[in-house]
């Protein structure tokens, strides 16, 4: 088999798992998206301070620690004890849910019926505020963040692959786990939607707010549920993307990468957003891989918000999007 | 008692047409504009200049330009950061290539090569609506600094991949360059402030305005009324991307002087023009002012407050300035979705009953 191709391949399956990633940051925004029509640009900032908080909990760092010192001249930093991995990530889920409370609470029940237009653009405010809040709390430096999930390259396929090819596939174990757990996350998440009566009130909500309003659905707890899931969905993306590359500024960024993933696969499908995250997760692998060198390379940049783009040229809906129907 | 209509008497149209109707504003905008250019440049000084009245006239046009396509004709654009680039590097290579060219000619230049890039990235607005459009925008935000930073033949070929802009004068004076005065750099940019504030105001209420609102409020309905979508949001993307051009040229030669396209023209320059026009109030010139000055003084002003006044380190001084201009746009959206202009407006209905409002 020749070289290029072997190598094309493990390009191939590497971005399969960047795309499971960004797959996972495109379901917390379809999450809220079907369900109250807000689209949420906060939910790459939701990420970082999920895992900011989860890093802060483990480390025992004292909240807000920063300001307290400067203002009270005090100089604390530690509460001095380790909490398990996996009481913080229980914590770290209670602290997203409470975030889900306040979003609700003092934001967007205050934005109900306004245009989608203004509800993204309180969102923005959300992602600057929610970032501020996250910087506050835990400090801006890079954190390693580390819930015990094995690292380094798989041993395993990679003699596989040697033994077959001549050439061992470098695959990631962390990569690997992260997709197991994404499938879990999504199996669980559709699951919860088809099977449970919250899931049920979900889905209503998603299809006609009035109609579910008046057979006796609260709007406000759906919205909550909702936005708990999107946070609980940021936690687990973070701690993917943190036990990567640390907890820093630029996990905020992969919701932008997020969108063009979005407008492939539909911002009201889960399975789209699935898919759309492993065509552009793959796409922009190939891309760089076989073009990038001719063109200076990086490209992976820019390269999905173009591939979606001339996308929408031809399918306005996305793939798996419902067809948008306009009405005078 | 003085914002009156009463005893102001309209004997022909041009005057019952006109942006002022009011005489007590018509006063008001003369008294702004004496004090720009009568007042400011005799007493302005270095500081005041580089931090506030520069980058507030130049953000001004930015949000003026995004306040046509957003405000005006509805489309969302994630993209002006990219388009300032697009402005900044025409006139860096035209600054290098033709020394002998005067800044005015550069600047508009660049206005329009950034014109053609934006009606080039307009042109899917036609079949995207709405968020998705949003999106794609985007897509030109990455890709032109990405095309700026790769392509040595836009910063020709320095090392560092800095663009440095080069002195050039203007009627014998310094605009650009580490000689240029500050009262020069001030005139210059209130210059094209003026006028493009002027062109914009009656652009927006004459024909081609009235087709992007109607645009903006309901596309389909628009085409029905005999609207030409493809005109009316390509023209929009075209003057839009004019002034962000501009706007983002006079950033680069003016203000800045030395550049890195992705710290200075990065998607974080998209979100605050964004923010200016929320703040400032969509579909509004005064609005796109006052969220600029917004925008410019806010972080100068809590700076003072936190770092200077109670002794807090930058770090933190900066985080709270995260929280608290998002704090802000929330409070806005939820209680004045119209931004500032809309106060404004408010407190000039009040103020034409006062002090008997009944």
């Amino acid at each position: 088999m020749p070289e290029q191709l072997v190598f094309a391949m493990e390009v191939t399956l590497n971005g399969l798992m960047t795309g499971v990633m960004y797959s996972l940051v495109a379901l917390g925004f379809v999450l809220i998206f079907k369900a109250s029509g807000i689209f949420n640009y906060a939910q790459g900032v939701m990420a970082l301070f999920a895992a900011m908080t989860l890093v802060g909990i483990q480390d025992g760092r004292v909240p807000f620690a920063h300001i307290i010192n400067e203002v009270l001249g005090t100089d604390i930093h530690y509460f001095g004890w380790e909490v398990p991995a996996l009481l913080a990530i229980l914590l770290t889920v209670l602290v997203m849910i409470g975030f889900a409370l306040f979003v609700q609470k003092f934001i967007f029940r205050h934005l109900v019926g306004q245009e989608p237009i203004i509800l993204f653009m309180a969102t923005i405010g959300l992602a600057y505020f929610l970032e501020g809040v996250s910087d506050l709390m835990w400090g801006s430096e890079i954190r390693n963040l580390d819930v015990g999930l094995p690292q380094g390259i798989n041993d395993t396929i990679d003699q596989v692959t040697f033994e077959i090819f001549g050439y061992g596939f470098f695959i990631d174990n962390l990569d690997l786990w992260a997709t197991g757990i994404a499938a879990v996350l999504v199996a669980g998440l559709i699951a919860y939607a088809q099977y449970t009566k919250n899931g049920r009130a979900m889905r209503a909500v998603a299809d006609d707010h009035q109609a579910a309003l008046s057979v006796g659905i609260s709007l406000n707890y759906v919205w909550i549920l909702v936005w708990s899931l999107a946070g609980i969905v940021a936690l687990v993306a973070g701690i993917m993307w943190g036990s990567k590359s640390g907890v820093q500024f630029s996990l905020s960024l992969i919701a932008l990468k997020a969108l063009p993933v979005l407008m492939l696969g539909g911002f009201t499908s889960i399975p789209g957003a699935i898919v759309g995250g492993l065509i552009i997760g793959v796409g922009e692998a190939l891309f760089e891989f076989s073009i990038g060198p001719l063109i200076g390379g990086a490209t992976e940049n820019w390269f999905a918000y173009v591939l979606a783009l001339v996308f929408l040229v031809f399918r306005p809906q996305g793939l798996f999007g419902e067809k948008i129907i306009e009405r005078v | 008692m003085f914002y009156r209509e009463a005893g102001d008497f309209k004997t022909t149209y041009a005057k019952d047409n006109q942006t002022f109707p009011i005489a007590f504003d018509r006063y008001r905008y003369y008294f702004v504009l004496f004090m720009a250019i009568g007042i400011v440049p005799f007493v302005i000084n270095d500081y005041w200049a580089n931090a506030i009245l520069l980058p507030f006239l130049i953000y001004a046009i930015a949000a003026i330009g995004l306040n046509i396509l957003t405000g005006y004709c509805g489309q969302v654009s994630l993209g002006t950061g990219g388009f300032m680039a697009v402005g900044a590097y025409t006139s860096y290579k035209l600054m290098t290539a033709f020394p002998g060219l005067d800044m005015v000619t550069i600047t508009l230049l660049s206005g329009f090569m950034t014109a053609i890039v934006g009606v080039m990235f307009g042109l899917p607005s036609l079949r995207i609506k709405g968020f998705y459009l949003a999106v794609a925008t985007l897509a030109a935000q990455f890709f032109l600094v990405w095309l700026f930073n790769k392509v040595p033949w836009f910063y020709n070929y320095s090392a560092s991949g800095q663009i440095n802009a080069p002195e050039r004068t203007m009627f014998g004076m310094a605009v650009t360059g580490p000689n240029a005065e500050s009262w020069v750099k001030y005139l210059f940019c209130l210059a094209f402030v003026f006028v493009l504030a002027w062109i914009a105001r009656n652009l927006t209420r004459g024909s081609i305005g009235r087709q992007w609102m109607a645009i903006r409020d309901m596309d389909i309905a628009a085409e029905i009324i005999g609207v030409n979508p493809l005109k009316a949001k390509l023209t929009a993307f075209a003057v839009s991307s004019f002034y962000v051009g501009i706007s983002g040229a006079l950033l680069f030669t003016v203000y800045l002087g030395a550049v890195e396209v992705g710290e200075a023209y990065g998607i974080t320059k998209s979100f605050l023009v964004l923010f200016m026009i929320i703040i400032g109030g969509l579909g509004s010139i005064f609005g796109a002012f006052a969220g600029a000055a917004f925008m410019v003084l806010l972080p100068v002003l809590l700076r003072n407050i936190l770092t200077d006044g109670m002794g807090w380190d930058t770090a933190l001084a900066t985080h709270f300035e995260f929280v608290i201009v998002g704090a802000m746009i929330m409070i806005f959206l939820i209680v004045e979705p119209h931004g500032l202009a809309r106060l404004w407006a408010l407190a000039k209905e009040k103020l034409r009953l006062w002090p008997f409002p009944h």
